[in-house]
């Protein structure tokens, strides 16, 4: 259990998960320099919003033939939820203090947790999401359970249309104008708040996609699941330089990866034997953080903020 | 004829300290016409106003007939008002070409975009040399070229230049300035705002010499030019 490959494929089955939802934190703060707190609260309402759908189909459907509608069910809630908190918590305060927004985001995260926890069926309780039947796969020497297989094909995708729409459509030219410097383009006949909300939706859109991969993964969404999601997403899009797409990618695999190592391999160091297996691996991803801030401040990908003229 | 530009008694406001005190003006289509003044004089201000980043507190402004007051900045530049910032404000990431591209967005004719940036290559060749390269990579001179150039890219009816000639070195003021010149004459209609007093009024028809807020003198650009108070207080003579 304890070999390399199979760890290595841990790492980066949480670490697209990681990677995916980080793309959120790390586009809305390119565009508006908000930290989007609630971001996590968005990953999990997409998670029972693919359960609900699964759950409403025919009992007997195979996963496999529901997956695709439970994907667009999960995305549609967190677009939805992400594009009304943009709309009716963050946009009145666009101007205001930092402070504002930020406890705004977490005001947001605890009523969005507290609404499925109160609302939701059983949703005080972590509720089971469906399973892939079937022998887990053997893939370059590593265990790989049929559900990680999604996230394994869901992230590249993912991140090829992103950059596709990012750097050859013409919205995708005006969001990275827009993140550079909104002012002039608007100008240009930008409309900015348009492409704030596309940023909103495309990161809500993206941390669906992760929520399924957590249910499916993990077998289980509840209401709690957004906050240390969340919290490790976020530290991947500032280990991989906030603002920049594949630097958030980037640092969530590289996240998922170092988890996944110190688990396996701290308590083979000598003295340090208490601070291996799972109970420290959040410890380890924030001591990455921190070093990662020490010696590079910008993150992984980041660039040096030069002053504007 | 009515003025292609008109400007009503505008007041506009940073909180409560005003920052331009109700001036008037007109830019008439084919003309240019120069603000100049010191630092803090309310310019930049102004500028900002007609493109519709700023509100303004009072007054009116008509633009080809219509009213653009309530208009967002980015329905501004669809009715013909292009804005090249003070500081150049390119976008540093992006090259060259893109820049040009974003300076006609809102246009949908992709061979008339083509053209277009190739005629402002043929105005400045160094940008169609170095068309792949970062914007922010670029000489001030360079930028600023770069900045005219994405302005023009809409084809605005009126061109509103923020200090162009900012931080150049003599021979690229020079060069910027030679520049407004032959877009002018070729039938562009400028709003010119500049501290370089002297090279902006002798190429504006008209001129305003701006002071805290307010327009305190008003002539042709010739005429301000050998005003004498305006030589005392701007071009640096006692």
């Amino acid at each position: 259990m304890n070999e390399l490959p199979q760890q290595l494929a841990n790492g980066l089955i949480l670490g697209a998960m990681y990677g995916l939802i980080a793309i959120g934190y790390t586009m809305v703060y390119g565009i508006v320099q908000l930290i989007n707190f609630a971001h996590g609260e968005i990953f999990m309402v997409g998670g029972f919003g693919a359960l609900s759908v699964y759950l409403a189909l025919p009992s007997g459907t195979s996963l496999t033939l529901a997956l695709p509608v439970m994907l667009l069910g999960g995305i549609a809630v967190s677009v939805l939820v992400g594009v009304a908190a943009e709309r009716f918590a963050y946009r009145p305060l666009r101007g205001a203090p930092r402070l504002a927004p930020l406890i705004t985001a977490i005001g947001l995260s605890i009523a969005l947790q507290q609404a499925i926890w109160k609302w939701y069926p059983d949703g005080k309780q972590a509720r089971v999401f469906p399973q892939f039947k079937g022998r887990a796969l053997d893939i370059l020497g590593a265990t790989v359970q049929r559900g990680d297989l999604f996230v394994l094909i869901a992230a590249p995708l993912c991140m090829l249309a992103l950059g596709f729409f990012v750097s050859k459509t013409r919205s995708g030219r005006a969001m990275q104008a827009t993140a550079q410097d909104p002012d002039t383009a608007r100008l240009m006949g930008i409309n900015t708040d348009r492409i704030i909300v596309l940023a909103f939706a495309i990161g809500a859109a993206f941390a669906g996609v992760a929520a399924v991969a957590y249910g499916l993964r993990t077998g289980e969404v509840q209401f709690r699941m957004g906050f240390i999601m969340g919290l490790k997403a976020f530290t991947a899009a500032v280990l991989g330089g906030i603002g920049n797409i594949y630097g958030a990618m980037l640092g969530g695999l590289v996240l998922g990866v170092a988890e996944a190592l110190a688990t396996a391999y701290v308590e083979n160091i000598p003295g340090m034997q208490q601070f291996g297996g799972g109970a420290w691996k959040d410890v380890w991803a924030f001591v990455l953080l921190i070093l990662v801030l020490l010696l590079r401040p910008q993150g992984l990908l980041g660039e040096r903020v030069a002053d504007r003229a | 004829m009515t003025a292609l530009l008109e400007v009503e008694d505008l007041r506009v406001a940073y909180g409560k300290i005003e920052a331009v005190k109700g001036i008037s003006f007109t830019v008439e289509a084919g003309q240019a016409v120069t603000l100049i003044g010191t630092n803090g004089a309310g310019k930049t201000t102004t500028l900002r106003t007609l493109s519709g980043l700023l509100k303004p507190l009072a007054g009116k402004i008509t633009f080809d007939g219509e009213p653009l007051g309530g208009v967002p900045a980015h329905k501004i530049v669809e009715r013909g008002l292009a804005h090249s910032p003070e500081g150049r404000r390119l976008f540093p990431r992006l090259t060259i070409a893109e820049n040009l591209q974003l300076g006609a967005f809102l246009r949908k004719d992709t061979a008339g975009i083509d053209a277009d940036i190739h005629r402002v290559y043929d105005l400045f060749p160094i940008l169609g040399e170095r068309r792949k390269q970062a914007s922010g990579t670029l000489s001030g001179g360079e930028q600023q070229m770069l900045a005219m150039g994405r302005a023009l890219m809409s084809r605005p009816k009126l061109l509103m230049l923020d200090e162009p000639s900012m931080g150049l070195s003599p021979i690229m003021m020079q060069k910027i300035m030679e520049t407004i010149r032959e877009l002018r004459s070729q039938g562009t209609t400028i709003l010119l705002v500049e501290q370089n007093a002297q090279a902006a009024l002798s190429l504006a028809d008209q001129g305003h010499v701006m002071e805290i807020g307010r327009i305190v003198l008003s002539g042709s650009g010739y005429r301000l030019l050998h005003d004498e108070s305006v030589r005392k207080a701007y071009l640096g003579e006692d």
